[in-house]
């Protein structure tokens, strides 16, 4: 979880991703944001995230994000 | 020979009256429906002011309706001025400031944040409840000549100030009759538009359709955070031609979303404003080996498009697809250091850009304009103006031409043209801030902001960012240092830094 909070921080280091469950609601991610960090996200965790994935529900919190990688590398 | 961009819209509501021209997800336009509301615009804009050719700002959302305010300055023989409604105060004040406009055209639910920057309101709304009276019209339309200005587009600038593009008539009928032509836009296409109005690469949406007739959609711009909306929209509107930039398709490619649902009508991909990843067009082409792609290349400042290729074949990771050649009535100059010709292959040189296409200048900056729009330095003998791009080119063996690099400090990310001095500009000027550099990572495709703060940490100054940079300018990256390194000269050591990316 540590990782994925700095890889995170490293594009808003604004957000405070203990308590926001907007990224994607809010807009606070925007579509270029999301290509880049699921990018680093699949090198860095070694997954394969691919477009069924790619719904809000999956990105809208560090937490559900966390959750959606610990779901892939156990595929 | 058409000397008004606004015949075309004329002409496709003569053929093509009831078709469906222009849509979103909540509102559709016939052309006959556009036209009406483009002549109550017009109408409530002559009636209400005797002057012509001036700057009349557009201050909306991005939808079709937005196009009829666009046309409805143009036939009131004023020009257009898109402005990004996201966009920071800071940035509307400067772009205000410089424009000094006539007038602005909002709509209710923006009227009030309209008023804050320009008195004179106009509010959508209401306009288009005005009759049109076609006398007047038509007699401030036979008064139009093609070099009248049709809009201003505003790009970054290195100092900090935007610059405004001036684009006449006589630019943007080059561009449709040469560029539309030679791609081959039918009266059957229906074109899926990303890019934002305020961009020129959405001017092959808007005006391509206009001319032959066609039929444009306007992508929910979310949908580009989600793969399979964006699929889905493609298949259930039959989208027969994208123009993105490459950052969109890589939403695509990246999460590998053909498998999944491949729309059946797509068979033009244009695509430009930036790199192409060999990666992903060799993933979008084989998954449609049938369909044309074209690689297009051109600055605002030569009314967005001067140069095209026909992409026939797979690429190697390490090959770089060609901007290719010049189009109908444009000519490309590559100029060495001394200004002089280049013809053979592999040297490199500064792409220069003569014709038709070249816009008029920057607005109200003489001279900023005459640094780049400057006499064709292989003419001594009358008046010839070429555009000094910036960019460096080189020719391959097949004559087409490649794009290498840029001069200065601009830099394309995710399809904008940003101009790295804008950013330092801004950081500089914060109160808890020090001595900042911003540099573009390439490898990671990332704006990676340096700065000095004794009491600002990342979190504050990216809050603070957000208040004078649009979104697509604000870096991706900050790295906080002790003490900007310095070269021998006393300015900031850009080579030291890059080694700290």
């Amino acid at each position: 979880m540590d990782e994925l909070i700095k890889i995170l921080k490293s594009y808003h280091p604004e957000v405070d991703y203990e308590k926001e469950s907007g990224l994607i609601d809010k807009k606070i991610f925007d579509s270029f944001d999301i290509v880049s960090i699921v990018g680093e996200l699949m090198d860095e965790f070694d997954i394969e995230i691919n477009a069924e994935h790619m719904v809000p529900e999956n990105f809208n919190s560090a937490k559900a994000i966390w959750d959606l990688i610990v779901r892939l590398q156990d595929e | 020979m058409k000397t008004n961009i606004i015949e075309y819209l004329y002409e496709s509501a003569e053929s093509f009256p009831d078709k469906e021209a222009y849509f979103d997800e909540t509102s559709s336009y016939s052309y006959s429906q556009i036209l009406s509301e483009v002549e109550a615009i017009a109408t409530k804009l002559i009636k209400k002011s005797d002057t012509v050719c001036r700057p009349i700002l557009i201050y909306l959302e991005k939808a079709p309706r937005v196009l009829c305010t666009f046309w409805g300055v143009v036939l009131s023989r004023n020009f257009y001025v898109p402005l990004d409604t996201d966009m920071p105060d800071y940035r509307i004040g400067l772009i205000v400031e410089n424009l000094k406009p006539q007038a602005v055209i909002t709509d209710i639910a923006h009227f009030d944040k309209a008023r804050s920057f320009c008195k004179n309101v106009y509010v959508y709304e209401e306009m288009i409840e005005t009759e049109a009276d076609r006398d007047l019209i038509e007699e401030r339309k036979n008064s139009a000549i093609d070099t009248d200005p049709v809009y201003v587009l505003y790009t970054s600038g290195s100092t900090g100030v935007p610059k405004g593009v001036v684009v006449s008539h006589r630019s943007l009928i080059d561009y449709v009759e040469q560029f539309c032509n030679e791609i081959k836009i039918s009266d059957d296409e229906i074109i899926a538009n990303q890019a934002p109005f305020y961009f020129d690469a959405s001017l092959i949406d808007i005006y391509c359709t206009l001319k032959a007739g066609a039929t444009m959609g306007i992508v929910p711009k979310d949908y580009f955070s989600l793969p399979l909306k964006l699929l889905d929209f493609l298949e259930s509107y039959n989208i027969s031609t994208i123009r993105w930039v490459p950052s969109a398709m890589k939403m695509i490619s990246t999460f590998k979303g053909f498998k999944t649902l491949k729309p059946k009508a797509l068979r033009k991909v244009i695509f430009g404003a930036e790199s192409m990843p060999v990666k992903c067009y060799n993933y979008w082409h084989s998954n449609y080996p049938e369909a044309t792609f074209i690689q297009i290349y051109g600055p605002t400042e030569i009314t967005g498009v001067c140069t095209y290729h026909y992409i026939d074949r797979e690429y190697l990771e390490d090959e770089v697809i060609p901007i290719g050649k010049a189009f109908r009535n444009t000519e490309i100059l590559l100029l060495d250091e001394d200004d002089k010709l280049i013809r053979r292959s592999d040297i490199v040189g500064e792409i220069c850009v003569k014709g038709s296409c070249l816009a008029l200048g920057y607005y109200n900056a003489g001279e900023k304009t005459e640094e780049v729009f400057v006499q064709n330095p292989l003419n001594p003998y009358y008046p010839e103006r070429i555009y000094r791009t910036g960019d460096l080119g080189k020719y391959n063996e097949n004559k087409e031409l490649l794009f290498v690099s840029r001069k200065d400090f601009q830099i394309k990310h995710m399809g904008h043209r940003i101009e790295l001095g804008e950013i330092e500009t801004a950081a500089a000027s914060l109160p808890g801030i020090g001595a900042v550099c911003c540099q573009f990572d390439k490898e990671k495709q990332k704006i990676v902001l340096f700065y000095e703060s004794k009491e600002w940490d990342d979190e504050k100054v990216m809050e603070s960012l957000k208040k004078r940079l649009v979104r697509y300018m604000l870096p991706n990256t900050l790295k906080k240092v002790e003490k900007m390194p310095l070269t021998p000269g006393g300015k900031v050591d850009r080579l030291a830094l890059k080694g700290l990316l």
